[in-house]
Formats: structure tokens, sequence, C-alpha cells
């Protein structure tokens, strides 16, 4: 599903070139559940946004799906982002100023969906994650736990293949990281959703099929 | 889409609400100045009572004589228009009138401020005024010198208060006592060739300068009504030949010029040739106009990048979920469009309020100002051109931030 080859991630300044990530090779297959593990600043997320094609490696190559996307324009990319993968953030990133259904629309936006449709899928989107009840709610107005649910059901509401989840319950204590991790494993159990997840959880990363470690920006598991 | 839009362009402005008051005071306070100026150029230059025949009308306002290192510029005589500029063929008439001078007159020793001015016959029947009573003075009674008057009907009131019928009651002006034959509505005192308070035959005039006066400049206008619009060429060229043929009064002086033009050209004229009177008052216009918008707009650009800014979580998960930098540069105008034209609305109401405010104070004589269809849409105008000059800078530097970037921000 997701195939990274030789990746390397440098960034420069006018006086120092860091080497975020170092050959870094990785093959994710369809339905697999991946966890990434490592210290603080070993390109965790760096490897992650790769993936995502948030960000471009410096060399190497990306294929999702058996497709190249090296070459892809801004209109590409985000046409492929919107329809192939869905994100999970740390700090969840929902938009403050508006209510909880809006903010799991806000994929389904960029395609062309109806508003009916729209709404149709928010809402059956906030029901596997448990918030049908919170539609009309601004997120100010949600715990964290929640917050993280909302942002679960944006993540997967317009049906990607992939979900990259970057630390999701970094923020959370135990019973809510618990909590958002086994809805995260229906996804992956139910629907066959491909997933990529940082975290500095080992119980968490132990819960997933497999488990890569980076230190210093290479693969060292 | 558009829903969502407008959703979140109000939440955010309801969000900062220091920042969309400045960004509306900036607009709405802007386009009122805007509305409130064309509303006065529109009624300087569009309002034609009694002037009603102005389209087949040529001014003479002004004469010049320039030499090497000196000019002499100012209102013609009336000498000049009554010897010279009566003689050309084309013209059915020429309306022949003093500018308005001012004087005080006591009623009831109640002093009150008097405009007025010398007209000839034929003014009557060149301009068009409105007679409420009574009517104007004809040739007869200008080659009489008969000391009849015709008054506006604010100095009737001003002058008699509340009665039925002025006409055959005297009004005194400048110690002279007139009969009133006429009454007319009327005229602001930006129409500056056709208004006054009291209007009196050429001949009254005490100091005789109509007839003394001898020179090219005095303080009168003329008017020379075309039979048809087609004439209006052939007057104008009549007259600059005319004008070619006079000698200069003085030696200093080696050219006279002055121009039979239309309305707008004879208000603007300045009596030098090199620059014309409509090109500066274009050029002041647009400058002006451009300063005045220039200002908020790079206002809006300032408050729209801090905006933005502080938005870069929401525009790297708007990416990250798929949006391209084209589809955020659109959004983020229609947010500015919809902040603009609330600001737009504003102004409107504000220029409303202001223009009764001006028209209760009668800041200006006889000036009703009102918001007409026009200037409602150089507004409307006026506006998409500030939302989309202000939204398009923030909006492109917004699309191009890395989402990475964007995201780490919050």
């Amino acid at each position: 599903m997701i195939r990274l080859q030789n990746i390397e991630k440098v960034y420069r300044t006018d006086t120092v070139e860091t080497l975020a990530l170092n050959k870094v090779s990785l093959e994710i297959a369809k339905g697999e559940f991946l966890s990434i593990m490592g210290p603080s600043g070993c390109g965790k997320s760096t490897l992650l946004n790769i993936m995502g094609l948030l960000d471009e490696p410096s060399k190497g190559e990306v294929k999702i799906d058996n497709q190249q996307t090296l070459n892809l324009n801004d209109k590409q990319l985000a046409q492929f982002r919107n329809k192939k993968i869905g994100f999970i953030f740390q700090s969840y990133h929902l938009i403050n100023d508006l209510q909880v259904l809006d903010n799991v629309e806000l994929p389904l936006l960029y395609r062309s969906t109806t508003a009916k449709e729209r709404k149709q899928l928010a809402t059956e989107a906030l029901a596997k994650v448990g918030l049908s009840n919170r539609v009309k709610h601004f997120p100010s107005q949600l715990s964290g736990g929640q917050k993280q649910r909302v942002a679960i059901a944006r993540a997967i509401v317009g049906q990607p293949e992939i979900i990259l989840a970057d630390e999701p319950t970094g923020n959370l204590d135990s019973a809510m990281g618990n909590e958002i991790m086994d809805i995260l494993l229906q996804l992956n159990k139910n629907d066959g959703t491909t997933i990529v997840m940082v975290t500095h959880d080992e119980n968490m990363a132990h819960k997933t099929h497999r488990l890569v470690r980076l230190f210093d920006g290479s693969q060292v598991q | 889409m558009l829903k969502n839009y407008f959703k979140i362009a109000i939440a955010v402005l309801r969000r900062r609400k220091f920042f969309t008051f400045i960004s509306l005071f900036g607009i709405s306070f802007t386009l009122t100045i805007l509305l409130v100026l064309t509303a006065f150029i529109d009624k300087v230059v569009g309002d034609n009572y009694p002037d009603k025949k102005r389209d087949r009308s040529l001014y003479i306002s002004r004469i010049s004589q320039t030499g090497k290192n000196t000019m002499s510029s100012g209102p013609p005589s009336f000498y000049f228009l009554d010897h010279y500029v009566r003689t050309l063929k084309t013209p059915v008439t020429i309306a022949i009138s003093s500018g308005f001078s001012g004087t005080n007159t006591y009623v009831n020793n109640k002093k009150i401020a008097v405009n007025y001015k010398f007209t000839n016959a034929e003014y009557w029947d060149v301009l068009d005024y409105d007679f409420l009573e009574g009517k104007s003075f004809n040739k007869q009674q200008v080659a009489n010198a008969d000391k009849v008057a015709v008054i506006s009907a604010d100095m009737k009131k001003e002058y008699f208060g509340d009665v039925s019928n002025a006409v055959g009651q005297y009004i005194e002006a400048d110690n002279v006592k007139y009969r009133v034959i006429g009454v007319v509505q009327n005229v602001p005192i930006t129409s500056y060739m056709t208004y006054s308070d009291i209007y009196l035959p050429y001949t009254v005039a005490k100091d005789g300068g109509y007839k003394s006066n001898k020179s090219y400049g005095g303080g009168y206008f003329g008017i020379l009504l075309a039979n048809s619009k087609g004439d209006l060429d052939k007057i104008h060229n009549e007259y600059e030949q005319l004008v070619k043929r006079l000698p200069p009064e003085q030696k200093m002086f080696d050219k006279v010029s002055s121009h039979a033009d239309s309305y707008i050209k004879s208000y603007v004229d300045t009596g030098d040739d090199r620059h014309s009177g409509m090109f500066i008052v274009i050029t002041a216009i647009s400058i002006f106009a451009f300063i005045l918008m220039i200002l908020p707009t790079l206002n809006l650009v300032n408050i729209n990048i801090t905006r933005i800014m502080e938005r870069s979580s929401e525009i790297g998960v708007r990416k990250a979920f798929g949006a391209s930098s084209s589809t955020l540069v659109y959004q983020f105008i229609v947010e500015n469009i919809i902040l603009t034209l609330l600001g737009g609305a504003i102004g409107v109401i504000l220029s409303f309020i202001v223009l009764q405010v001006i028209n209760s104070a009668h800041l200006i004589a006889n000036l009703e100002l009102s918001i007409n269809f026009m200037v409602l849409f150089i507004g409307l105008l006026v506006c998409l051109v500030f939302g989309l000059i202000s939204g398009v800078y923030p909006a492109w530097r917004m699309s191009k931030l890395n989402v990475v970037t964007a995201l780490k921000a919050q």
C-alpha cells in the first residue's frame, strides 16, 4: 500500500545541515497497522509527513497504491490526500470556529458531494466514534478524548484507505488513550483501513501488527 | 461550500471583535466619504435647475490675457459679452448675468444677508426658472432701468414672512427699494452662474460698471443658447475665431483666450490653456480617491495577514485534508468580500445619515444632497475592489504556507 524507498530528508540553514531521515526504506501492506517509535527528534513525524505527502523527501521515492507521488503538482497532491489519506494529530487540530459536524464534514468540502450527503456521512462517522450527541457542540466545549474522537471521525469520513496518526494518544490520559486506541483497532479490523501511528507509548505500539523503531533518522528495527 | 465559508467568515469576525471593528470602520468610513463626495459632485454637475437647456448651451465664464511672464484672468465684462459676443451669428440669444454680490438688509431691525445679481432680459428666456408667483422683467423694463426684482422663495419667506403674495411689495437691497415682480424656486449656491436671492435688471446697477467698464474682464457670465445641439460646435468655433481676432488690451500681453464651453468644462476652467481645468480636476479627484482608498486597503491587507497567521493551523488542516492552494485563495477572498460588503452596507447607511445631517444643517444654501443608483453602484464597486485587492495578497501568502509549518504553528 505504501512503499518508501531510500528516503532522505535534510534540513538546511545557511550554516548547518541536519539529516532528519537517512535512507529509510519501508513497505506497508494494505490493511496493516504499523507503529513507529523512537526518541524525540529522531524523525518519526517527518517520516509520517512524507508518507502523508505533506512534506517532500530530499531523496528517495514514495509510492502509494503503486502510484509514484513525487511528480504530482499542488492540486494533484491535494486531491490524492483527500481521496486516499486521513490524518489524526496529537493536538487534534480542530477548527474552533466550526461546530463538530462542520469540522467532520471538512474533507468532503473538497469533493463533489452535496450538502445533504456531507451531513449524512459526517453524522455516520460521528456515530462510529460514539459522538452522535455532540454534533452541534464547538470544540471548546469538548474534553480532550472527545476532541480526538472528532478528529478520528474527520479522518474517516471520506473513507480513506490510509490513516496516518501522529501521537494520537499523546495528549490524553491512559483511559482516554485506550478508548482512542480501541477505535483505531476497530477501524483497522472491521474496515481494513491501513494505519500508521507514531507513538511514544510501548503498550499502544505492542497492540499494532508491526513496530518500526527510528534512531537519529535511521531505521533500527 | 459557500455556506461553510460564510459560517467561518462570520465566526472569525465575531472572534476578533477589535480587528473586525478596525476593518469595518476603515471600509465604511472611506466609503462614506466617497459616497458623500460623489453625491456632492453629482449634485453640482448633474442638477440642471434652472439650466434645463444645458445640452444646447455654451458657457463663457472666463477670459484670460497672457504675456511672457504675466497673466490676467477672470470673468468677462458686460461690455465684452454685449459688444463682442452678441455679434455672433449662430446663437439664438445670449443670457448675461453678473456674479452674485452680498449685502445686508434690515426687516423689523433684523439683519438679513442678501445675495443679488444683475441680468439682462434674455437671461429669463435662456434659463427656465420655476416661477411660483409673477414673472420676470422684460426688455422694456431693463431699458427703462425699472427698479424691479425677481426673488427666490427663501428670500420671500425670510423677508416677508409667511405671506401668500410677495409680488407688488417692495424689497430693499443696498439702500434701494425694488418692486417684487416675481418669485422663483430656489437655486443651490453650487450652481454659481444662476444662484441668487434677488435678481435685478443690469441697468439698475449703482456703479454703472456695465457702462463704464470697457475692458474685457468684469464680473459677468454669458450663456449662449443654440438652436439645436448640432449648432454647438459651430458656435464654439465662431467664438474661438472672435477671440482670436481680439487685440490684447495692454502691451505686456500677447494673447487673449476665452472659450465657450459646455457646463462642466466651464465649471472647472482655470483660464490656463496649457493645463485644462478638466484635466486638473480629473487628476486631482483621481489622486484623492486613490489615496483615500489605498490607505484602508493597505490597512486591510495588514490586518488580513495578521488574521491569516493566526489561522495557520486551520490552513494546515484544510491543506492536509485536500484543499489546494487555489481553493484556499478562493475561500479567503470570499471571506474578505463578505467583510467588505458588510463594511459597504454600514458605509451606505452612514452616508444616508451624513447626507441627512448636511441637508438639515443647511451648510450650503439650497443644496439637497441625495444618494442615487449611480452612487450606490459606485459604492458597491468600490467594496468589491476593496475586497479583492485587500484579500488577494494575504490569500496568496496564506496558500503558499507549508503544511507542516502551518500545523506546527498552533
